[in-house]
């Protein structure tokens, strides 16, 4: 197994900020507009983008919510293993509101779909996007696409993308792996 | 990832702290989503589970009917007062003959102990025990003990006594295991007839006063007089067992603390307990039926991925 980092700190942390622009120019105040990060780790990117746009570009309020897709998969039983959940904490309505759902890495699209599924179950929104820090190409199953990307990266199938966190992993980075 | 350890849930007694740490994590989820505006996943929307009800039962049956909807399974209900149980048919062959229809797992309530035991050993199906006789009641044990759980924040350490009639009862052996595995202390309380012989064998102690038990406990589970099943007189009437072994509202306020009341139902009103206790603060009879979907969605869920 061999690793190459893939972002670095300063990389991950200016892309963060590049999103956050994205975001911003397309939502403004954030009034209507929601932010989910996809359990487990769609919610450090959701987390650190909030912190941004709160700290740094001054919007004062953001509701963020956390979303688990668990029981939504659709290869329940076709692994070798149960699929165990994550905490979901959404403690508002996303009835008519625009839902930006935030993830580590899209890979297949199956997590999305998933996720596109979950979300109904706490109301209808306005409408939904998908941001996305790392975009592996070429490995879509289903015809979904992010509309905020961080870094496109062409990986093949043996090749893993991982992310660590500060909070959660004691550094920021994204290693490519090679299996 | 943790997987249960088993493939059918025939009883507390073949669970290990694992399965039931992972059962109550896996409710915390699903109470969650019970609680949403939309309370479905469609996690078991390829499964097909069967009902199967040889004793009546409302809770219980409504309570497993509605987790497997909530997951999305397809359902199908039997009961055996209208089935061909009537006209002779065994156990197996009923099975079987609804197995046929392609069904991936059995709810199985029966009144024989051991019907599900036995039944797991003759068929491919996953078996839930839904209560066989006066065996065990695991899903009810769980949920009691998820309960207690969420009222007191756990359940090792804490002092439980069950009070009534544990010798017909399913629901006071399968908390016995239940308790006893997690680190609870465990009494039991009742007329002398209604208790067990050697009950001491399974790490409870006896207790015959009520008054002394409760003084003792954090947790008082009231059960059921079973009258269908008191084929013989086990007390002279109901009224001297209410005035030795029911709770009412003056003696819980006579001790000089708060203990947590639980029933698994149903209750009969003024005999194991009064109305008052029923409905107070002091109650969480109504939580233990909430709890009780989200626990056996956990159990299904999980005994579900394990069907290939």
């Amino acid at each position: 197994m061999s690793q190459k980092v893939l972002l670095s700190e300063k990389e991950i942390n200016i892309i963060l900020h590049r999103l956050a622009c994205q975001l911003l120019e397309n939502h403004l105040d954030f009034k209507d507009t929601v932010l989910i990060g996809i359990q487990p780790r769609g919610t450090f990117v959701a987390d650190r983008l909030t912190k941004i746009l709160k700290e740094k570009y001054g919007v004062k309020e953001i509701k963020l919510g956390f979303l688990d897709i668990t029981f939504y998969r659709d290869d329940f039983r076709r692994g070798d293993k149960t699929l165990e959940a994550t905490k979901t904490k959404i403690d508002f309505l996303i009835e008519d509101k625009k839902v930006v759902l935030v993830d580590d890495v899209l890979y297949t699209g199956r997590s999305i779909r998933s996720a596109l599924t979950a979300i109904q179950s706490f109301g209808r929104p306005s409408e939904i996007e998908l941001l996305t820090l790392i975009d592996r190409r070429f490995s879509r199953h289903l015809p979904i696409q992010p509309n905020y990307r961080g870094r496109q990266v062409d990986a093949i199938n043996n090749e893993k993308v991982k992310v660590l966190w500060k909070e959660n992993d004691g550094e920021d980075v994204i290693y490519l792996i090679n299996k | 990832m943790a997987e249960l350890s088993v493939k059918h849930l025939l009883g507390i007694k073949y669970l290990n702290e694992n399965d039931i740490q992972l059962i109550f994590e896996t409710a915390d989820h699903f109470k969650e989503v019970i609680n949403r505006s939309i309370k479905k996943v469609p996690s078991l929307r390829d499964i097909t589970i069967a009902n199967i009800f040889f004793e009546n039962s409302t809770r219980t049956k409504l309570s497993f009917e509605l987790a497997e909807k909530r997951l999305s399974a397809d359902v199908i209900n039997f009961s055996a007062a209208q089935s061909s149980v009537k006209k002779g048919e065994t156990l197996i062959d009923t099975v079987n003959n609804i197995l046929s229809m392609k069904v991936d797992m059995v709810v199985m309530r029966h009144p024989n102990p051991g019907a599900g035991i036995f039944l797991s050993k003759h068929v491919n199906a996953s078996i839930v025990n839904a209560g066989d006789g006066a065996h065990e009641h695991p899903t009810q044990a769980l949920l009691d003990s998820y309960s207690i759980r969420e009222k007191l924040g756990d359940v090792a350490g804490k002092n439980v006594v069950i009070v009534g009639d544990i010798l017909h009862s399913r629901v006071a052996l399968s908390n016995i295991f239940a308790l006893k595995l997690q680190g609870a202390n465990v009494k039991v309380c009742g007329p002398k007839t209604l208790l067990p012989k050697h009950i001491e064998s399974l790490g409870v102690e006896v207790e015959t006063d009520l008054r002394k038990a409760l003084n003792w406990c954090d947790v008082a589970n009231m059960l059921r007089i079973q009258n269908e099943r008191l084929d013989i007189s086990y007390f002279p009437t109901t009224r001297e067992y209410t005035q030795q072994f029911g709770v009412n509202k003056k003696l819980l306020n006579s001790l000089d603390k708060e203990i947590v009341i639980m029933h698994p139902g149903p209750i009969n009103r003024g005999v194991e307990i009064t109305s008052d206790v029923a409905d107070s603060k002091q109650s969480i009879i109504l939580n233990q039926v909430e709890n009780g979907v989200a626990i056996r969605m956990a159990v299904i869920y999980l005994l579900a991925s394990k069907i290939k």
